[in-house]
């Protein structure tokens, strides 16, 4: 037990900020195509974030070329390269699925503007 | 040799080499201790006696003494035999352990499943439930029909009906090794395996 206590803990990422539902993310993943490494960035906004420990996930989603894409990225993954917060939303729930129900003006996250 | 006990640890999310997150079962393999060959000369087949986890000298009865005695061996709690061809010729006292796995192996895990209990046809032998209305009387889990009336006139056996579920013998064969800690014993096994947290294993490495 003390075994895989410890296991958990060490592949807890602890470089990762903190983030919420409603924010808005710029994800940098490791992608391995053949024998390359290269970092490709996945901005969206956080819709959900479930889980505890090693098994944490969050949902990310983005309109690309107009068709809804998201994203269920493990927290810990070391595929993350790393994750910049690019803006804070204020939301009134923790997870945000009438989110993908909205399209244009309505799809949009007020923003919270701290420490100015 | 491709056969140890081990020991159910629990079960754990690991992020592989490539990043890949998955549900592994923790093992503890070994060291066990040969504590009898059985040859064809002796007892008409192969088979060889592991030894695993030590007990105490107290906890040990006099035919068990006996037997650990001539294999010169302190006390284990658990043996097991393993029947495979070779087994003969390997030498008592001689150790496994977890130095046999590498990652990438392909395994054969036996233990015994938890119990369930006295449990129903439907979660015991997978049949299905009968509507939940359309005129559904008195009966919505029950096994349905057990048999014919003019012949047989009685039940087959074997008649899948509800009963004790669980407790039994059960192998899950083609299980991967994901990766090895030699130091500590454990291996980390792709998905899971019969039994509870503390269960003993039989595991057998397959060809590949």
């Amino acid at each position: 037990m003390d075994f895989i206590n410890t296991l958990n803990l060490n592949q807890i990422r602890k470089d990762i900020p903190e983030f919420h539902s409603g924010d808005t993310l710029d994800v940098h993943m490791k992608i391995v195509e053949g024998n390359k490494e290269r970092v490709q960035i996945f901005t969206g906004t956080v819709i959900q974030v479930r889980g505890t420990g090693v098994g944490k996930t969050f949902t990310i989603r983005k309109i690309s070329n107009g068709i809804g894409v998201e994203r269920i990225i493990p927290l810990n993954s070391p595929q993350i390269d790393k994750i910049v917060r690019v803006k804070e939303g204020k939301v009134r729930r923790s997870r945000i699925f009438y989110f993908r129900q909205r399209r244009g003006k309505s799809a949009r996250i007020k923003e919270v503007r701290r420490g100015k | 040799m491709n056969v140890i006990l081990g020991k159910k640890l629990g079960m754990a999310s690991f992020f592989g080499p490539t990043g890949r997150e998955f549900p592994v079962t923790i093992v503890e393999t070994g060291p066990c201790v040969v504590v009898q060959v059985k040859t064809i000369e002796n007892d008409k087949y192969e088979a060889v006696q592991l030894g695993f986890i030590d007990k105490k000298e107290k906890r040990v009865n006099k035919p068990q003494k006996g037997h650990f005695e001539k294999a010169g061996i302190a006390p284990k709690r658990f043996l097991k035999e393993f029947r495979f061809e070779g087994a003969g010729e390997l030498e008592v006292g001689s150790e496994v352990n977890v130095s046999i796995f590498q990652e990438g192996d392909s395994l054969a895990v036996t233990g015994t499943s938890k119990g369930k209990g006295f449990q129903g046809t439907i979660k015991r032998w997978g049949m299905k439930r009968q509507g939940r209305t359309h005129g559904t009387h008195e009966s919505k889990r029950g096994p349905g029909s057990i048999g014919q009336c003019a012949w047989p006139s009685r039940v087959w056996k074997g008649k899948r009906m509800a009963g004790r579920m669980g407790n039994d013998k059960v192998t899950v064969k083609n299980l991967e090794v994901l990766k090895v800690i030699p130091d500590k014993n454990i291996i980390f096994v792709k998905g899971s395996v019969p039994g509870g947290k503390n269960g003993l294993l039989k595991i057998r490495k397959q060809e590949a």
